[in-house]
Parts: structure tokens; C-alpha cells; sequence
């Protein structure tokens, strides 16, 4: 049979003659890598264009229409030392990266029109003082206002949109403030232009704009980052399937490409992409990913197999099915939906902050209207006092005292190896206090591991691990990789389901199952002694071992699971595996509360058992049983290596092999929440200083200017702080 | 004082300019990478570069 590589569903045509891709690479982190895939792939024949991007850790490709494979860009890059894979924008990032450079341009505008108007209202507030002509001040007026009308009509749309889209839903968001503040303001100083005043304030309004701006596309840009990075673990996983295109002739296509009804290949050792049923072929399944259940599950003719199962044994022919109802990934979907439902309801500290803010500062700029007139004053006055308050409370800082912090904060996370999925998710991380941990893949690492090492001697090891090069059988993978084997036997036979054997100076080796190796009375007393342990036997001449295999907890499982403790975290393990397996894992963890065989449903009403006892529960699974669980939790997280659905699911997704990144990302967000809370209080503080000014009418334009930008900058170098937690330091690496 | 005639409109022209000269850098997708950009501004040049067009990243 003859595989070909088809990336054909990620190629577009520019027309010209001229084809594009996007690759998402691993590992490109300098200037030197930049020019060694530039200049290897500009080398290769008919490529017009190669140009990286080290922010988004991708290669955009261009080359003439003609006999160049796709294929071929990823096995260049593969000679070069990079892993590659070609990609597909998600239409979620696509908006996301339209909606951040619309942000800049409104902040390219908004600050070049501050810039010129503070350039026209320094010699106003210095000519107030001394020498300036009425005229020449009207004259600087009116043109400040030609630049700051236009200005706020452009910059201001993403405000005014946001402020429209809540009032018509009937809610106030803290937009609406800002834009009542801003028209009213550019509105007065218009009239009061008019009228030959002394003070505008189309630079406050401006520079209101250019502030918040700031903040809206700091918060935009920390989003569509994540969902780039996101968007490239996704590719890199390169989930292919291999389809059969004749009766006896395959080809690798993206999972993307497959539709229902599809005949696909399942070789052993590899990961099934799709939902189907088996029409040929038999083996065992590992479903541990979907039900953590970590015993081999046997697979023949008719047996269903859903996307995430390995394949151990045998070859299996498969036939994609169309999620009908009633499968097991149907029923996880519907779970998923109803508890995604409840979470939306939650809502964010800036959210709640408007929500009183709103209120408070127009009420206090209606009493100031009224107290001015039953004080005597005319109406002129008193609106112009008015709007002075509204001007100076407009939540400047407050609108930058939340995106601040969490871009800091959230490039703070992405360092120490955990990625954002969900805006509020710091928010909700700060407040657990009840963590729940998935057994297998989440305290367990998903590679196999050999347990007994150090029992087998090391030319045996080696001997074994080289053998095992020769297999495709995962376990047979782990001895392999346990063994640090680099090169495999020469002349060895793998026999389908029993195991691989081969010559070596004249003594036959073999290494399988016990039977093949004739150690069954090995295997029974290792069943005895660890029953949940994977098996695989070597025989060398008539000397016979036994390796014993299994899933090993992540490194410094147990340090995290203390320093959770320590921080009043009470940490629980529910697992859909066996109690034994479970049993022995919460006791070298150190942790009491327990549960095993639990279904997906089991964990839900777990979760929300303890949130009607008001207890905010952090979820850490990674199988696709966890799902469900992972969005009916206050906060979840998903190990990179999860199931695709969960890991969409989740609001934070941890890298690498430690288990270090959860206790990080609870202290950053802990710090950052803290941060936030303080930010805000500092907004308020200004107010409370600027706001008796404002009422009794002493506020000049120059005050607002200054106290706008005071406020902001403190603000922005508070937020600064989210970078260091105290404690000690974690690395994921 | 005539001398804001000349002053006031030129301020303003060199202000525009910089906003439009802005757009442009923002239009050609010189955003895009800005840590690339970085990178790049201190690679060695003592290899022979590859021929690369002047354009944006490839966008369709």
C-alpha cells in the first residue's frame, strides 16, 4: 500500500498562477531561526515567498502553481529541525485579529488627535494667565474642535457600539458612562465655543478616548494572542486520519477533510481522530482519554470507537460515523451545553463595578446641577458645573484598572506555561478554593511509563528497548523510550498481537506478551503484586523478564497538591478509572476525599453539590468525560495533552509534563485579582479627591488633563506588580 | 502674531502626516510581527539574504 501526504485542504489559490499556506511552527524563538527556515525554504524551487512570524510562531508560503507538493515545505522544515504543520485559521481568530487591528487604528487616531489638540490647549491654558487675545483663544478653540469631532466619531466607535448594544438590551455597561461623558462634554465645549467661554474641553474628551483605547486594545491584543498560540498547539497535534481512496490505496488527510461514511485505517500505536465503527480487524482500545478508564478495552467487528482512543494491538479498519444521537460524544455534548449555559451567567468585577458606578456618578452630577441653581446660580452655569463632574469622574483609570492587570498578568501565566482560554478566567481562578482533579492524564502523565527499572539489568534493558524500536505497540513504545533506545535490530519480525522477536549473536530474543515469551508465571506473580500495571515480557535465550509498565503520576504531583493545601485548597480526585488505581494514587498524592468509577454525570452532580454549599470549585481534567464537568465548574484547566473538546472547553490550558502550572496560575491570579481590586479602589480614590473640586465648580480643563492622565498612569504602573508572586518559583520546563 | 498663519496650519499638516504615515505602517501589516521585527532589525546580514519581495505577510 502507498501513503501520500494530501494538504490539499489548506492550500489557497491566489490566482496568478500563485498558491499560499500557513504552517504553525514549533519551536522558532530567534533571529536565527527566523533566517535559517527563511532562507531554507526560499531555496527550494518556484517559492516566491517565506516569510516567519515570531509573534504567532508561523510561516506564510507562497510558490508558482506546479508540480511542488505542500508535503514537501514540512519535510524541509523537518530536515532543518522544525516541527511543522499547516493550518487553518479559525474563523473565532480571524475576528478576533480584525477586531485588534480596528482597535489600533482607532488608537493610532484617537492619540494622534490628542496630541494636536494638547498642542493647541497648552498656549490656551498659559494664554488664560497673561496676555491672550478672546480671538486668538476661539481661534485654537474652533480648532481644536475640527480636530476632536471627527476623532471621537471614528475612535469612539467601539465605545458607542458597546454602549448602544447594552442599552438596547436594557443593562448599563461602563461604556455607557463614557459615552454620555464624552458627548456631553464635546457638546458644552462646542456651546461654550460658541459663546466665546474661557474653557473647552475637547482635549479631556480626546484624551479620555486615547486612554481607554489603550486599555481596550491591550485586553484585545492579550485575546487574540492566546488564540493564536491556541489556534497552533491545535495544528501541531496534526491530527490526520488515513482515509482509504481505493479499495487498497491510502492517503494521510487532516482530520478537517474526512467526512461521515469515510473508510479510514487505524494502525496500532496510533490515536483514532474520528467517531465510527470498526467494519474490520481486531484489537484492544485504549478509551482512557474518554472515560478514564485505563484498561484496554478489546475491539472487533462493530465495536464503536470515538476519537481520542489508542489503538494497541491489531489493525483496525473504521467507519466514520455521523455523531448520531444517543453516542457517547452526543450525550458529553449535551452535558457541555446546559453547563456552559449556567456559567455565562457569571459576571465580571468590571462588569459589577459599572453597575454601581453608573448610577452613583450621574446621580451626582444631577444633584450638582440642582444644588447650583437652588443656590442661585444660573442654568448656564450649573450645566456647565455638571458636565465638569461628569467629565472628571469618567472612569479613565477605572476603564484601564482590569485590562491592565490581566495583560500583565496573563504574559506573566503564558511564562511560566499556562494559556488563557476565556477572558474572566483570572478573575474565577482567584476565587477557588475547592480543587478537583482528574486521575488519569491529569495527576498521570499520558505516556507509559516502566515502573520496575531498576530490577532488569542494563545490557537487558538496552537489548529490550532496542527490540521494542521495532514495534508499534504503545507499551512496547515506553520500554523503547525507558531504555533511551536510538537504534533498532536488524532483522527483527513484529507477529501481529503477540510481539516482536529477532537474532542477535546467534541467541533468538523476544519481546511480548508473556505467552509469546513464555513468562506467564512472571506475569501472574507481577499481577499479584501490582495489579494495575500493563505487562510486557523479554526473553533473551532462556533467561525471561518482565517489565512492568504503567501510567507514572506527573513529577511533582505531590509538591503541587501540598502547596494547593497550603494555600486553604481543598483538593478532591474524582476518576472514571478503578478504585485500586485511584486509591493508590490519592495516597501518594496525600489527599483524602476520593472518588472512583465515577460516570461524567457523577462528576457534575459532584460539582454542583459543592457549589450549592457556595463553595467556588476549580476543575482539572483532560478527558473527554471531563468535558462536562470542566464547563459546570466556577474554573476549569486542561493539560495541553487533553482531548480537544475539553480543552476547548476549559478556561486555561497548562503546557508540559509538571503539574507546577496550576499552582502557578492560582497565585498569579490571586496576585492579580488583588491587583485589580487595589486598581479600582485607587480609581475610586481619585474621584473621591477630584470630584468635590468638580461640584464646586473649580475644576479647570487643565485639572481634568492632568488628574485624567495622573490617574491613568498610576494605574497602568500599579498593574505592573501582576509580573512577581511571592513564593517559590515554578518552572514547567 | 501673523505668524500663526504660517505656524497653526503647518502644525497641523505635520500632524496629519504622522497620522497618515501611521495608517500606512498599520495598512502594510508592519504590526503584525512586532517581535519578529525586532529580531530582525539586529540580524547579521553577512550571508547573502534570500530574494524576498518587498510585501506585506502573506495574506490572500
Amino acid at each position: 500500500m502507498h501513503v501520500t501526504r494530501d494538504f490539499s485542504h489548506y492550500v489557497k489559490d491566489l490566482g496568478a498562477g500563485l498558491k499560499h499556506i500557513d504552517l504553525a511552527v514549533e519551536g522558532v524563538s530567534c533571529a536565527g531561526c527566523m533566517a535559517k527556515i527563511e532562507r531554507g525554504l526560499s531555496a527550494l524551487p518556484d517559492v516566491t515567498l517565506a516569510r516567519v512570524n515570531l509573534t504567532d510562531r508561523r510561516v506564510a508560503l507562497e510558490w508558482k502553481q506546479g508540480t511542488l507538493d505542500p508535503a514537501k515545505f514540512i519535510d524541509r522544515l523537518a530536515e532543518l529541525g522544525y516541527k511543522a504543520y499547516p493550518f487553518e485559521k479559525a474563523s473565532a481568530e480571524a475576528t478576533e485579529a480584525e477586531e485588534s487591528r480596528f482597535l489600533l487604528r482607532c488608537l493610532g487616531v484617537a492619540a494622534f488627535a490628542t496630541m494636536n489638540v494638547m498642542m493647541l490647549s497648552v498656549p490656551v491654558w498659559s494664554g488664560n494667565v497673561s496676555d491672550m487675545l478672546p480671538e486668538q483663544r476661539d481661534f485654537f478653540h474652533w480648532l481644536s474642535a475640527v480636530i476632536a469631532l471627527p476623532a471621537v466619531a471614528y475612535a469612539g466607535q467601539p465605545f458607542f457600539r458597546s454602549a448602544w448594544r447594552a442599552l438596547k438590551s436594557g443593562n448599563v455597561n461602563m461604556d455607557v458612562p463614557i459615552c454620555i461623558g464624552v458627548i456631553l462634554a464635546l457638546g458644552m465645549s462646542l456651546v461654550e465655543t460658541f459663546h466665546h467661554a474661557e474653557h473647552a474641553y475637547f482635549d479631556a474628551a480626546i484624551m479620555l478616548l486615547t486612554f481607554l483605547l489603550v486599555g481596550r486594545y491591550l485586553d484585545q491584543n492579550m485575546r487574540r494572542r492566546t488564540r493564536a498560540v491556541a489556534g497552533n498547539l491545535a495544528a501541531l497535534k496534526a491530527e490526520t486520519a488515513t482515509k482509504f481512496i481505493g479499495a487498497d490505496e491510502i492517503s494521510e488527510v487532516p482530520v478537517a477533510a474526512i467526512r461521515a461514511g469515510d473508510l479510514v485505517l487505524l494502525r496500532p500505536g496510533e490515536r483514532c481522530a474520528v467517531d465510527g465503527v470498526v467494519v474490520e480487524g481486531r484489537s484492544e482500545i485504549d478509551q482512557s482519554l474518554i472515560t478514564g478508564e485505563t484498561l484496554y478495552v478489546p475491539a472487533e467487528q462493530g465495536t464503536a470507537v470515538y476519537a481520542g482512543s489508542l489503538n494497541i494491538s491489531g489493525t483496525l479498519r473504521v467507519r466514520v460515523s455521523a455523531a448520531a444521537e444517543g453516542t457517547l460524544l452526543a450525550e458529553i455534548t449535551r452535558l457541555l451545553d446546559n453547563a456552559l449555559q449556567a456559567r455565562s451567567r457569571y459576571m465580571r468585577l468590571a462588569d459589577r463595578a459599572s453597575r454601581l458606578y453608573a448610577p452613583v456618578v450621574h446621580a451626582t452630577a444631577a444633584l450638582t446641577v440642582l444644588g447650583w441653581v437652588l443656590a442661585g446660580a444660573s442654568w448656564h452655569d450649573a450645566i456647565v458645573t455638571g458636565i465638569a463632574v461628569l467629565i472628571i469622574t469618567c472612569p479613565c483609570a477605572l476603564g484601564l484598572a482590569i485590562p491592565t492587570v490581566q495583560t500583565v498578568a496573563s504574559g506573566a501565566m503564558f511564562k511560566s506555561g499556562v494559556l488563557l482560554n476565556a477572558g474572566d478566567a483570572i478573575e474565577r481562578l482567584a476565587e477557588a478554593e475547592h480543587v478537583i482533579f482528574d486521575k488519569t492524564g491529569t495527576l498521570t502523565l499520558p505516556e507509559l511509563e516502566v515502573v520496575n527499572a531498576a530490577d532488569i539489568p542494563a545490557d537487558v534493558f538496552a537489548l529490550a528497548g532496542q527490540l521494542a524500536l521495532s514495534s508499534h505497540h504503545p507499551v512496547a513504545a515506553a520500554v523503547a523510550q525507558a531504555a533511551k533506545a536510538r537504534s533498532p535490530l536488524m532483522g527483527a519480525v513484529e507477529e501481529p498481537g503477540q510481539g516482536v522477536r529477532a537474532v542477535v549473536d546467534g541467541v533468538e530474543i523476544r519481546l511480548g506478551r508473556p505467552a509469546f515469551c513464555g513468562a506467564e508465571a512472571l506475569a501472574v506473580q507481577n499481577a499479584n503484586l501490582d495489579p494495575e500495571a500493563s505487562v510486557v515480557a523479554f526473553r533473551r535465550g532462556s533467561d525471561t523478564f518482565l517489565f512492568s509498565v504503567r501510567q507514572g503520576l506527573r513529577p511533582d504531583a505531590a509538591k503541587i497538591v501540598a502547596g494547593l493545601q497550603r494555600r486553604g485548597i481543598k483538593v478532591e480526585i474524582l476518576s472514571g478509572d478503578r478504585e485500586a488505581a485511584v486509591a493508590a494514587a490519592a495516597k501518594a498524592l496525600g489527599i483524602d476525599e476520593w472518588r472512583a468509577s465515577v460516570t461524567p454525570a457523577d462528576k457534575i452532580a459532584r460539582i454542583e453539590e459543592l457549589k450549592r454549599a457556595g463553595v467556588k470549585v476549580m476543575m482539572v481534567g483532560d478527558g473527554m468525560n471531563d468535558a462536562p464537568s470542566l464547563a459546570a465548574a466556577h474554573v476549569s484547566m486542561s493539560p495541553i495533552s487533553a482531548a480537544h473538546l475539553s480543552q476547548a472547553t476549559a478556561d486555561l490550558v497548562f503546557l508540559g509534563r509538571p503539574l507546577a502550572p496550576v499552582l502557578a496560575a492560582v497565585d498569579y491570579a490571586r496576585k492579580a485579582l488583588h491587583l485589580m481590586r487595589q486598581n479600582l479602589w485607587l480609581a475610586v480614590g481619585y474621584n473621591v479627591l477630584a470630584v468635590p473640586l468638580a461640584i464646586s465648580g473649580l475644576v479647570t480643563p487643565l485639572i481634568a488633563a492632568a488628574a485624567m492622565s495622573g490617574s491613568s498612569i498610576l494605574v497602568m504602573l500599579n498593574a505592573l506588580r501582576a509580573r512577581k508572586v511571592a513564593g517559590e518559583a515554578v518552572s514547567w520546563k | 502674531m501673523e505668524v500663526m498663519i504660517i505656524l497653526v496650519p503647518l502644525a497641523l499638516a505635520l500632524g496629519l502626516a504622522g497620522l497618515v504615515g501611521f495608517l500606512w505602517s498599520l495598512k502594510s501589516g508592519q504590526y503584525e510581527d512586532l517581535e519578529g521585527a525586532a529580531w530582525r532589525a539586529i540580524a547579521d546580514d553577512d550571508e547573502p539574504a534570500p530574494a524576498q519581495p518587498e510585501a506585506a505577510p502573506g495574506r490572500p
